[in-house]
């Protein structure tokens, strides 16, 4: 690291998140909805939009599963900023526990998907010509395990989604306490602004 | 809009508790939305295999349709001349493709009798050496009912056992069939169809068209169906005959393969090719790709075809799906039928839960 203090349009703001994790944050909170709205679109329609959306499902879930990997790892290079000190110990724990629950979810949907398709014995097809190997043995009773354990942590996953939504607004709109700036983008001036 | 981070005085807090509960409440809104919770009138996979449900009685374990069957294996011999038209592997000339298939009655009662529909099904797992599969599903007659999942659905529900007799109504038959003059080619079909002795002596249709694929990225039209070659045929079935063409059909195998010639119809310009219910013109080239040979027949129980989803858009590169409605609505509900299946076969440990045979 170099020594310099002055400020550099570079300097790192510890305050913030690191800008590679705010721009998988927002292209995954995107591709993730997404996800979820086409995964519970296809089971529900038995018109051209079922062959679509499935269509797209796999190479969506792929893909997620690729850059939730890349994320997981740039979180544990490089810590996301402190929680404000005035949090409660119990905010702090429910701040905690639903970001690891994220990671968890993001990571184990597209893995479940992946091997529900290999234990009902479906060619695992991204489009393209991309196939993916299988990773569970073909079984009927594996797949029946793994189709109701991937539409129950869908659910899971929306409601987290909705809750990490909703607080993220909380500490935006009511609390202000810098927690939900630290994701986004703004002018420098916002900024000294903010923190005079 | 104020700016929400640096206002210049801070607003009512309700309006912004407001604003969160929106955000919220709309995205679980749209979700819901299109999850089909806010639209009871939308044709779901589960409402169309409730109604199959409803039509050939719950019977855990077994195929919400075309629920009586056996399996078959076998391989598929091209001789090379459908591969100008698909790049699909198993046209290659030389090419013989491995197969797990399975004949079978139509509706959901895996007890019921052989002699009562002259309807017959052949649906087919052929899977190539680089991994890639092809699935279909046919049926002995040249075209299909309906040309939709919504009249699919109606003719279901004119066909459901009436609760007091347990019999179809006869007056809502007639009624829908008067509502649906697009049925005219099946019923004709139906009318001087018995019931055949042997699954061995039918034809069978591929119904929906399709689109090979060539090596030059030229799209074809078609259909398939597959031609038996095994003799004549024997006198049809009565009422009488509940239990007879699984044991018939191991008979023959017993001595020796049984063949079907693999047809593909090309279309010509402006043949229907989203619509099960017309045929196209006889004069249209037809393409004689190769041979199905099916080498021997496994119980449905315990056989290999049975954790089988005979999914018609399961397709290798080279062949693809057409506009056809029915084909998404088939895949919709053939996995909602095997997402139930499979987990009755789980907590009966694996194999379908017996019943007493009636």
């Amino acid at each position: 690291m170099n020594a310099e203090t002055n400020a550099e349009p570079t300097r790192r703001d510890e305050t913030m998140f690191w800008w590679p994790a705010r721009v998988l944050h927002w292209l995954m909170a995107l591709m993730i909805l997404t996800m979820l709205f086409v995964g519970a679109g296809l089971v529900a329609s038995v018109s051209e939009r079922h062959a679509w959306l499935l269509a797209l499902h796999k190479p969506l879930g792929a893909a997620i599963l690729v850059l939730a990997v890349l994320r997981l790892a740039l979180r544990l290079w490089r810590r996301p900023p402190p929680l404000p000190r005035e949090l409660s110990a119990a905010q702090r724990f429910a701040a905690h526990a639903s970001h690891w629950l994220l990671y968890a979810l993001m990571l184990a949907m597209p893995l479940i998907g992946w091997a529900m398709l290999s234990a009902g014995g479906y060619p695992v097809d991204l489009g393209a010509g991309l196939r993916l190997p299988p990773i569970a043995p073909f079984d009927p009773s594996w797949f029946a395990a793994l189709r109701w354990l991937h539409r129950t942590l869908a659910y899971a996953l929306f409601a987290l989604v909705l809750l990490h939504l909703a607080a993220a607004l909380y500490h935006g709109l009511i609390r202000r306490d810098g927690v939900l700036r630290s994701m986004l983008w703004r002018r420098r001036e916002i900024v000294e602004q903010d923190l005079g | 809009m104020n700016e929400p981070f640096a206002p210049p005085r801070p607003p009512v807090p309700l309006a912004r508790w407001a604003l969160i509960a929106l955000a919220v409440g709309g995205l679980a809104g749209a979700f819901a939305y299109v999850a089909g919770y806010l639209d009871p009138q939308r044709l779901t996979p589960k409402r169309l295999v409730d109604q199959l449900q409803t039509n050939g009685g719950l019977h855990p374990g077994y195929r919400r349709n075309h629920a009586k069957g056996v399996c078959v294996i076998g391989r598929f011999d091209s001789n090379g001349a459908a591969a100008p038209y698909s790049r699909a592997a198993l046209f290659a000339a030389g090419a013989s493709t491995p197969l797990v298939g399975r004949f079978a009655l139509p509706g959901g009662n895996p007890y019921a009798p052989d002699g009562g529909v002259p309807i017959r099904s052949l649906a087919l797992r052929l899977t190539q050496a680089d991994g890639q599969q092809w699935r279909t599903g046919m049926n002995n007659m040249p075209v299909f009912p309906v040309a939709t999942p919504q009249a699919f659905f109606e003719q279901l529900r004119a066909t459901a056992p009436d609760p007091a007799t347990g019999k179809p109504d006869p007056a809502k038959q007639k009624a829908f069939f008067e509502a649906h003059p697009e049925t005219s080619a099946f019923r004709a079909w139906i009318k001087d169809q018995k019931p055949s002795a042997s699954y061995a002596t039918d034809s069978y249709y591929g119904l929906n068209a399709f689109y090979f694929v060539g090596a030059d990225g030229a799209r074809h039209a078609v259909r398939w169906r597959v031609e038996a070659d095994n003799g004549a045929a024997a006198a049809p079935l009565g009422a009488q005959d509940v239990n007879t063409l699984a044991a018939e059909l191991e008979q023959r195998l017993a001595r020796g393969p049984l063949r079907w010639r693999l047809w593909a119809t090309l279309a010509a310009a402006g043949d229907p090719v989203d619509d099960a219910t017309q045929v196209w013109p006889a004069q249209r080239p037809q393409i004689d790709a190769g041979t199905l040979i099916l080498e021997r027949a496994q119980d449905q129980d315990s056989g290999e075809c049975r954790d089988i989803n005979y999914d018609p858009m399961v397709l290798p590169d080279g062949i693809v799906a057409s506009a056809d409605p029915l084909l998404p609505a088939r895949s919709a509900a053939y996995a909602e039928s095997y997402r139930r299946r499979t987990a009755e076969e789980a907590r009966a440990g694996g194999r379908p839960p017996q019943e007493a045979a009636r």
